[in-house]
């Protein structure tokens, strides 16, 4: 095995956490969500998401040789160690909400799945296969909600503008530059940040704007969950899932 | 999953089938009955009969969406990635167990919404398991094993039941429900190769949910009163105690293998009858939690109902989205 290289094993966790984190906010909606084929698709995609974090994570383990699992790093890592994006973990809301925030993650999962497909790390390769069809659906979904919603009644309209306000000055977040990201591109793993921008803005805006929804503009906002400095949703939201794990300590399940 | 929905009586109980609409009708539907074949939706069907089809399947349908709840109460607190994702998807199941069902009862000239209203309006009756609270993660376990599994024994012979729509939607919702069981199984097999702790929690889970699921199979035969006449229509095939004895022979050696036991000083093997005895069932406590008298049913509803008008502005805008799409279509035409 070669040394670790941290700006590697930083990319991946990244990645997984983003899925983890989002996927366990969707399954929230599991039995609460306003039609039955909508439990049944918000079901789907967490499970997507999970299964996601789930090959991420273990890649994650084997990249640092410490024999750390997919369940050890999930479930025993505290918040400063993750390092999703703000925007997974913010609370779901209204449907509104959480179709906006799928809608703007999934469009970004396509772009940066499609650049990993070619990455010089073959697992991540492969885990781009797999997961672009399901992040491709994920945004197909969910932009034909935005649009709906967008372009339903007076209610909804508000309720989805309001939502796209709320959400918007977090997806800044997604191309912050890291300082591992020179590297990483260096290295063939995968795309720096920043180069996704205009490519995401290109699809994103369009379906925006047949929703009849105004694009906010950049304010000066920033969010630093990938960088360890997360909202206080986070906290929250790993004491629920990192419950039994942490009351026995050692237990298989 | 299902339970003893054919024998909940309705606030205004059928009286039964009604004088012979047409005898000419009627006379090839018992010919079609006796000969175990199957009524479509097309057919000709006495009004009784598709009223009392459209009360079972609601229910079950209304149990498998509610069932959700207890089961979804544990997603976000999975102990693994693995567990959070079988989870998941079986919750998942259940909402197309409820998809399916409602699917076939709409072949029979209701709609989802006005079964849906009258759920949420208490009207309709959902399985009373699903009242009760899901405590520990060993309940998922347990849940699986012995309400699903009983869910199973109630439902294979509903997979031959004399309406096709039903009876095809029974096959698919079995299959899907034998995995369960054994994952929920295969979950308690793991908590108790684990520590003293997980072992107790689901002894704790078994003499909590025991009692619950041997009363999933309904009243006994001499007290459920719409069984007779579900039996000659073919909806129902097999008696609620010789189902329920089926159940207790078949668990009770799962039980040594996993190594619980189940809360009935009085349940031992009776080599005579070659079957296994067991203690007096609590009806008044049955009775009680399908009448809907405990606040488990009053929780179970209101989530139903709150998710229901909180979705509502969601579906009028899809509505209204249509309604938009279609004249604008309408007008470049």
């Amino acid at each position: 095995m070669t040394t670790p290289n941290p700006a590697h094993i930083e990319y991946v966790t990244r990645l997984g956490d983003n899925a983890l984190i989002l996927g366990q906010r969707m399954s929230e909606w599991c039995g609460y969500a306003p039609v039955l084929e909508e439990d049944m698709a918000l079901a789907n995609m967490s499970l997507d998401l999970i299964g996601q974090a789930r090959m991420l994570l273990t890649r994650v383990g084997q990249l640092e040789g410490k024999g750390r699992d997919e369940d050890q790093l999930a479930f025993l890592r505290t918040e400063m160690l993750y390092r999703n994006l703000t925007l997974c973990e913010l609370p779901n809301a209204d449907f509104g909400r959480t179709m906006v925030r799928n809608f703007l993650f999934a469009s970004f999962q396509v772009l940066m799945w499609e650049r990993l497909l070619a990455s010089s790390d073959t697992e991540l390769a492969a885990i781009a296969a797999k997961s672009i069809k399901e992040a491709r659906y994920h945004a197909q979904h969910a932009g034909d909600w935005v649009v709906r919603l967008g372009d339903g009644t007076s209610e909804s309209h508000e309720r989805t503008q309001a939502a796209l306000d709320y959400l918007w000055p977090y997806t800044a977040e997604f191309f912050a530059a890291t300082p591992s990201d020179e590297a990483v591109a260096a290295a063939g793993i995968g795309p720096a940040w920043s180069e996704l921008e205009a490519a995401w803005e290109a699809v994103v805006v369009p379906v925006l704007n047949e929703a009849t929804l105004t694009v906010p503009a950049r304010t000066p906002f920033k969010s630093y969950g990938k960088f360890g400095r997360h909202s206080e949703h986070l906290g929250h939201l790993l004491s629920e899932m990192q419950y039994l794990q942490r009351t026995y300590p050692g237990a298989q399940w | 999953m299902y339970t003893q929905a054919l024998d909940v009586p309705q606030q205004n109980p059928d009286k039964g089938p009604r004088a012979v609409e047409n005898p000419e009708y009627q006379a090839e539907f018992d010919a079609k009955i006796d000969a175990g074949g199957y009524i479509e939706a097309k057919d000709w069907m006495p009004e009784a009969y598709r009223k009392t089809l459209v009360r079972q399947i609601s229910q079950h349908a209304h149990s498998e969406i509610v069932g959700m709840l207890p089961e979804g109460n544990w997603i976000t607190r999975a102990p693994t990635l693995k567990r959070k994702a079988i989870l998941l998807a079986k919750v998942q199941d259940e909402g197309g167990h409820g998809l399916y069902l409602y699917a076939a009862a709409e072949t029979l000239g209701v709609s989802r919404d006005e079964l849906l209203e009258a759920l949420h309006t208490g009207r309709a009756k959902y399985s009373s398991i699903f009242n009760y609270p899901t405590l520990t993660w060993a309940d998922i376990g347990v849940i699986g094993w012995l309400v699903d599994g009983a869910a199973i024994m109630n439902q294979i012979p509903l997979c031959k039941c004399s309406y096709g729509p039903y009876a095809r939607a029974m096959v698919r919702i079995c299959k899907e429900e034998s995995f369960h069981q054994r994952q929920g199984y295969d979950l308690l097999l793991a908590m108790m190769k684990g520590t003293q702790e997980q072992r107790e929690m689901v002894q704790d889970a078994v003499n909590r949910w025991w009692w619950p699921s041997i009363m999933m199979f309904g009243p006994h035969d001499k007290d459920s009163p719409n069984s007779a006449q579900s039996s000659r229509w073919g909806i129902k095939r097999i008696s609620n105690d010789d189902l329920r004895q089926k159940f207790v022979d078949a668990t009770v050696e799962q039980a040594k293998v996993l190594g619980v036991t189940m809360p009935d000083p009085e349940l031992k093997w009776n080599a005579e009858r070659g079957h296994h005895d067991f203690g007096a069932i609590d009806w008044d406590e049955f009775w009680n939690v399908v009448n809907g008298h405990g606040q488990g049913n009053v929780d179970r509803l209101a989530a139903r109902v709150k998710a229901w008008e909180d979705g509502a502005w969601v579906r009028e805008a899809a509505l209204e989205h249509e309604r938009k799409r279609a004249a604008r279509e309408h007008q470049a035409a």
